[in-house]
């Protein structure tokens, strides 16, 4: 399977004053295979939103590079870059509230790329948004009316009809359910999951619900503080996790099952995400990892695969795995 | 059994511009010492207004208690309009909310914060009240108390916060904590910190929980009790067993059909709730999930169906459950709660 994007070393820094850095991703590499779904995991401020931000451009780069089809991206975007990429990738923001101008009509909203990158005329636009309304569950006269006048989960599939009536064939999905009811939730991920199907598109889901995650994703990628800790098909990173960080965070993660709660013992990770601001060198999780050891707080795991002969292609930045 | 908390028909109204909301249509709970119970709802089911309006949180007008009645400890508090700082609710319920970061005042440090509590129902002195404070915050596991209790809101992270909020509402030693959505603004990690917490405290302490939430994996984990709410009213109520492995109510088995479970044998697929929930300015005549139900009959479109008792403690209000139903209730349920 070729890679449609391949995140090669990417890194953003922000300088924040006082020459302190803040590294929100750092030296991340990662391919997403044309059609596949890969589910990016990790606490507030692990810089997985930077990283899908940066992906598309919407932040410059610090180092490294992102190839898409080949074609290496421009590690800064000039106005011209966007108008070309945009009609190729595209984003899915997490809040349906703030993410839609609420002083254009749903029409406009969903139609504006349309105006700005095809060139076609008023009446195709007006026949395309409808289209498009119709393919997420809405009304072709809800064209009329404002984001206000529309639900959460209403609004979402707003968001996706805006970021998909270009045909962009990859598309960062930044936490599209986590402001959702969970009735709604499941409509709006088996929405994507039909997208997904009928468009053949190609997705970067950003969330911190992880089972969500494992059943939307073929592959999943746990980020910890601005870098990859683990990466493996979603299936066998959740049920049978690899890196402590990854095993606490599925341990925290509550099941809506009574008996397996009560059965469980508490996991609960001790103290919380530190800061990116400088930081250490070593793990960046050894500070708070059970499985600790003198190594970590010296030398950086590098993200390595498993020497494991049934489980291919999983990749941990761990010194448990020699 | 006299409960400490017993809620009984509630009615809330809100006047708007655009009508009257009816948000709350009938509730009835009791809740007993050293237990935790759950209400569990989509957004707008009105689980929020529901404690508020027993707290007295709700602004009068718009707000409107029509009808019901509710005790603590024997005391009637819905009569009072006027909430100061001798009402029995500022002595017994301790109240945590979702978002830690804009219900703490800005302006003042964490610790006088705490102590302001203490100072207005314990009559407690400024030094004393701040020094009790600090005890608090090390009672909910923050490091270097004293000098954290010195410090603003904007200098702590956001699981810190709410267990600063927790601090605060257990000041007084209540008998009731109120939590509304405490874990929803943080990660599964910190909620995991708080959720532990919070049943450290109950233990040690003997509190009653009411735990108002929509994620089924924290009511799992934390409940005794639940009450499941849509359109303003319980629709099922049990042991948190009851509700999970004998789930009575279409609505409840729709919740739980769409949430991925975490087993690794069975291939699933999610199925979603279609629809959206009635509009509350209008509410439908008969089951407020006929329009979203898949076992919707006939005559649950004008007829409100009562709440049928189907063991100790659980009931559901799904006409299925009556037992001139053609269609067999328990066959519909089983096949859902293998």
């Amino acid at each position: 399977m070729s890679a449609l994007v391949e995140i090669r070393n990417l890194t953003k820094h922000f300088r924040i004053g006082r020459g302190q850095v803040v590294h929100a991703v750092d030296d991340v590499s990662l391919d997403i295979g044309r059609r596949e779904i890969v589910g990016l995991v990790g606490e507030s401020g692990s810089g997985k939103s930077t990283l899908g931000k940066t992906v598309l451009g919407l932040h410059d780069k610090t180092g490294g590079s992102v190839v898409y089809d080949g074609e290496t991206l421009p590690s800064k975007y000039r106005p011209p870059d966007f108008q070309r990429h945009a009609r190729m990738m595209q984003m899915i923001f997490q809040d349906p509230y703030s993410s839609l101008n609420p002083r254009m009509t749903v029409g406009e909203i969903v139609g504006e790329g349309l105006k700005l990158h095809a060139k076609v005329t008023a009446v195709d636009v007006r026949e395309k948004v409808a289209d498009w309304l119709r393919r997420v569950g809405l009304e072709p006269d809800h064209m009329s009316r404002y984001p206000h006048e529309f639900s959460g989960g209403q609004r979402q599939r707003i968001g996706i009809a805006r970021a998909l009536i270009l045909g962009p064939e990859f598309v960062v999905c930044d936490e599209p359910i986590s402001a959702l009811d969970v009735s709604v939730q499941a409509q709006v991920v088996n929405l994507l999951d039909e997208l997904k199907e009928s468009l053949g598109l190609t997705m970067l889901f950003i969330a911190h619900d992880l089972s969500m995650v494992r059943y939307v994703s073929d592959r999943m990628a746990v980020m910890y503080l601005g870098s990859l800790v683990e990466l493996g098909p979603a299936n066998r990173v959740f049920f049978a996790p690899k890196h402590p960080y990854t095993e606490l965070l599925i341990g925290a993660n509550p099941e809506p099952d009574p008996r397996s709660e009560r059965s469980r013992e508490s996991v609960a990770i001790r103290g919380e995400i530190p800061s990116p601001v400088n930081v250490p060198d070593g793990c960046r999780f050894a500070n708070r990892c059970p499985k600790v050891m003198d190594v970590c707080r010296e030398t950086t795991p590098a993200l390595a695969p498993v020497a494991d002969a049934d489980q291919p292609d999983r990749l941990v930045a761990c010194h448990l795995y020699p | 059994m006299s409960a400490l908390l017993d809620v009984r028909d509630l009615r809330v109204e809100f006047d708007t511009y655009g009508g009257t909301v009816q948000a709350v249509r009938g509730v009835s709970f009791a809740l007993e010492g050293g237990k935790t119970l759950a209400i569990v709802g989509e957004s707008g089911c009105g689980k929020s207004v529901t404690v508020q309006s027993i707290m007295g949180l709700i602004p009068r007008p718009p707000g409107r208690i029509t009808g019901g009645a509710a005790t603590l400890d024997g005391h009637d508090i819905l009569r009072d309009q006027k909430i100061d700082g001798k009402d029995i609710r500022g002595r017994l319920v301790g109240m945590i909310f979702q978002d830690p970061m804009t219900s703490l005042n800005p302006t003042m440090t964490i610790g006088d914060q705490i102590a302001e509590t203490l100072q207005v129902h314990r009559r407690y002195s400024r030094r004393q009240a701040f020094a009790r404070a600090i005890e608090l915050i090390e009672m909910t596991r923050i490091p270097e108390a004293a000098k954290r209790a010195r410090q603003y809101p904007f200098e702590f992270s956001g699981g810190m916060l709410q267990r600063s909020m927790i601090a605060m509402s257990l000041a007084c030693e209540p008998a009731i904590l109120i939590a509304d959505e405490p874990t929803t603004a943080l990660d599964v990690t910190i909620q995991g910190q708080i959720l532990d917490l919070m049943g450290d405290l109950q233990r040690d302490t003997g509190m009653a929980i009411v735990l108002i939430t929509h994620d089924l994996g924290v009511v799992a984990r934390m409940a005794d009790d639940v009450l499941v709410m849509y359109a303003g009213q319980v629709v099922e109520r049990g042991g948190v067993d009851d509700v999970f492995y004998r789930s009575a109510h279409p609505y409840t088995l729709g919740l739980k059909a769409a949430m991925p479970t975490n087993r690794s044998d069975a291939e699933q697929t999610l199925t979603p709730i279609d629809g959206s929930p009635p509009d509350l300015f209008a509410p439908p005549p008969g089951c407020g999930y006929f329009a979203r139900c898949p076992h919707a009959m006939q005559a649950c479109e004008g007829n409100p169906p009562q709440a049928f008792a189907l063991g100790t403690g659980h009931e559901a209000r799904c006409w299925l459950h009556h037992a001139d139903c053609g269609q067999d209730a328990g066959a519909v349920y089983r096949e859902h709660s293998q």
